[in-house]
């Protein structure tokens, strides 16, 4: 589904990623560990098409469309979703109301004309019901004075709205209480198909106790430096990075 | 921010105005020039009564000896006030009974406009409609129904003849003819307008809104509204106005006189949309607008909501002057700004009975090139024990070649009143943007979004119908643009 060929990018002329390769099939959930500023977030920002990110080689091909050639509508369109490590807050704007747009143009995108409203609330209902989120939150301003934990929780309830094919969830695990993150993965669990495909970062083994990875990849200096099974996380989080940094250190020194 | 959002911030603004049709039907138009003559043949016109001919003269009077303004925080262009004609009307007619009388071609203008005067088509009667063509009413809807309960809703013309005492006790008792140079131009030129009263006691069943349209060639637009709510009464009355899109600058200079007895309220709502020009800012509307209302009774309110995204040059603040002990006089305002439109835009509130409140809710957006004012007095007078102000002024910019600006100005003259003043200024931020645009909005529709969102506020104010117009409006004045 997704093919990631020797990706570079830059944020303000600096290279952040540095050469970086993926392949993610469908129906599989791939999981990235990595140290703080190793580039995760901007690996989830360069798919998902954030303007302030450079590509400066390489190629990321979505069921072997060019995905760098789309603007950020068409990707999330063609079904990118991106969870976001840090929700802004949109003022004034009904959650609803943007999630009925947003719904309307993959729609229209696709061909497909709007959900009937009856429809669309049915469906609210049920993606609610789904993610545990809570109807008062649905029909608040977008993320405006929610806390950091619903805020997130906000995120998993509109990639349960949207459906998308690739979805990549940027730590949503940090942030909620243990309740929260049972339910969050309960959600994405439910929404797991063999249709489509899960990137998930996270710093910590225990989300992936309960979302349950086919791969575990460590992104270190902009470059996926180790790639395994759920163990890895398990050994990441006994041993720390210390370990993968000095085997990189040696190979790059070789 | 990025390039490719700058490229599209600076290209936001140039969706085509799409009122800018003009309606070919044959008018009676006065020669161009001002003096006594010109208000002669007005009042002629109009049959009016001696009374008010002699009011408008005095008026004109004042007005050759004021000089123009010059505080404002832009150069105002020279105006020539002789190569204007000041009153122009569509032949056939002027008093229509029925719907069958008025000239097919003045239909279908407001049918285009999205104004239906049929009533059956009205809303299901939750709005009666006075439609204004250049300078007279051309009909007024739902009269009928509305007599029942004594409401009176009529043309300004109709009132003189038919409501004399009502309007020689009213006319001018809220904006002087010698308030301001615009106001007294339009004391001795104005043409028509909107009456309102409403009797004691009684709701007003349905919003009442009037209908602007300029559409005559190098005219002017003076209309004069008057509203008047006996005790005890409500009214909600909504104006939307358009103008076709010409080379030229048109003047429209109104003046709306609210007044509140006792218990009553009055909701004044707006959506200014005049042809704001072309984007290198040629043509387009000067809106010098005067509006003031007084709550002259206890417990009286008075509230205006304006929507203003047209005109070359808004220009107004309306008031309101808080008479009564324990009155209620609130300002909520979006003011949109493109191209080289330019706003200066806010409130006066004039504190004078005891116990008074106030509040000024002001949504600058400042796109383009065009600068966004707001500009406010709250004065506190030595009798107005206990009263309190809340001021908010939010400007929102949307590109860096804009501008807002805020000139609060406070006078208070009594120690135990309470002032706050909170003020912002913000930008669409890249992130707001994509966060949208990765939900697979278009970045059109998302700055649209966040545009409303920022003014829900005061959209929140108007009635239902017209708040989905206002959003719709907001929206399509941004749009036009993402290379
Ligand atoms: N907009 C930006 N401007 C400047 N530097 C940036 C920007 N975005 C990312 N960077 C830099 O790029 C590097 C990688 O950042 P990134 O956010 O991708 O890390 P991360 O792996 O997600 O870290 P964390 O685990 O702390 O979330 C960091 O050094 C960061 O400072
Ligand atoms: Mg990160």
């Amino acid at each position: 589904m997704l093919t990631i060929n020797n990706l570079h990018a830059a944020v303000e002329s600096q290279e952040i990623l540095k050469g970086l390769n993926l392949e993610v099939k469908a129906g599989e959930v791939h999981a990235i560990m990595g140290p703080n500023g190793s580039g995760k977030s901007t690996l989830g920002n360069v798919l998902a098409g954030r303007e302030s990110y450079e590509v400066t080689a390489g190629e990321v091909l979505l069921d072997g469309k060019d995905l760098l050639e789309l603007s950020p509508e068409d990707r999330a369109r063609e079904g990118v979703f991106l969870a976001f490590q840090y929700p802004v807050e949109i003022p004034g704007v009904s959650n609803i109301n943007f999630l009925k747009t947003a719904l309307s143009e993959i729609r229209a995108y696709k061909g497909l004309p709007p959900l009937e409203a009856r429809d669309f609330l049915k469906m609210v209902k049920e993606k609610q019901q789904l993610v545990e989120f809570d109807a008062k939150l649905a029909n608040r301003s977008l993320n405006e004075g929610f806390s950091g934990g619903e805020k997130k929780r906000n995120e998993i309830f509109q990639l349960a709205m949207l459906e998308p094919k690739l979805a990549i969830l940027d730590e949503t695990d940090s942030g909620l209480d243990i309740d929260a993150l049972r339910i969050v993965a309960s959600g994405v669990n439910h929404l797991r198909s063999k249709d489509n495909a899960f990137i998930v970062i996270t710093h910590y083994q225990r989300l992936l106790e309960y979302i349950v990875p086919d791969f575990v990849h460590v992104l270190y200096k902009g470059r996926i430096v180790r790639s395994g099974t759920k163990e890895l996380a398990l050994e990441l989080e006994e041993k720390g990075y210390d370990w993968i940094k000095e085997t990189v250190g040696a190979e790059n020194a070789v | 921010m990025s390039t490719k959002d700058d490229e599209m911030l600076k290209e936001l603004a140039l969706e085509e105005y799409k009122y800018g049709f003009t309606t070919d039907i044959e008018m009676d138009i006065a020669p161009k020039g001002l003096s006594e003559d010109t208000v002669r043949l007005i009042s002629a016109k109009k049959n009016e009564p001696e009374w008010l001919l002699e009011w408008r003269l005095k008026a004109l009077r004042h007005f050759m000896k004021m000089d123009m303004p010059a505080w404002q925080n832009f150069t105002l262009p020279e105006i020539d006030f002789q190569d204007i004609s000041y009153y122009a009307a569509p032949k056939a007619k002027p008093k229509l009974n029925s719907l069958d009388e008025v000239d097919p071609e003045l239909l279908s203008t407001f049918e285009k406009l999205g104004i239906p005067l049929d009533e059956q088509k009205v809303l299901a009667g939750v709005v009666a409609v006075d439609a204004v063509f250049d300078s007279v009413s051309v009909k007024t809807t739902f009269r009928e129904k509305l007599k029942e309960q004594g409401v009176i809703f009529c043309s300004f013309g109709e009132a003189v003849q038919e409501h004399p005492e009502l309007v020689k006790q009213y006319l001018g008792s809220v904006v002087p003819q010698t308030d301001n140079v615009y106001a007294a131009l339009n004391s001795a030129v104005f043409s028509d307008g909107s009456f309102v009263y409403i009797p004691k006691g009684v709701r007003c069943p349905m919003e009442l809104s009037t209908y602007f349209r300029i559409n005559a060639e190098n005219t002017g637009q003076f209309e004069r509204t008057l509203i008047i709510a006996d005790e005890g009464a409500y009214v909600s009355y909504l104006e939307g106005c358009t103008a076709p899109m010409r080379d030229e600058n048109q003047l429209h200079a109104a003046v709306v006189e609210l007044i509140a007895l006792k218990d009553a309220e009055i909701k004044y709502s707006t959506v200014q949309n005049w042809y704001p020009g072309d984007k290198d800012g040629k043509g387009g509307i000067y809106n010098f607008v005067t509006k003031r209302g007084i709550c002259k009774g206890d417990n009286s309110k008075i509230s205006w909501t304006q929507v203003e995204t047209g005109s070359a040059i808004t220009w107004k603040y309306p008031g309101v002057i808080l008479k009564g002990d324990h009155s209620v006089g609130e300002f909520y305002s979006v003011a949109l700004t493109r191209n080289k439109q330019l706003a200066d835009t806010g409130t006066k509130m004039i504190h004078l009975g005891k116990h008074t409140r106030s509040k000024i809710v002001s949504k600058g957006i400042s796109a383009g090139t065009s600068h966004n004012s707001y500009r406010g007095l709250v004065k506190i007078g030595p009798g107005a024990e206990g009263s309190r102000n809340f001021t908010q002024c939010d400007s929102l910019l949307i590109g860096d070649r804009c501008g807002a600006h805020t000139f609060p100005y406070i006078e208070n003259r009594n120690r135990t009143a309470t002032l706050e003043h909170e003020a912002t200024t913000s930008k669409i931020g890249e992130d707001q943007l994509f966060y949208l645009t990765q939900r697979g909005i278009d970045p059109e529709k998302a700055v649209g979004l966040i545009v409303n969102g920022y003014a829900k506020e005061v959209l929140n104010q108007l009635p239902m119908e017209f708040a989905v117009e206002a959003q719709k409006l907001l929206a399509i004045s941004l749009e036009g643009s993402v290379g």
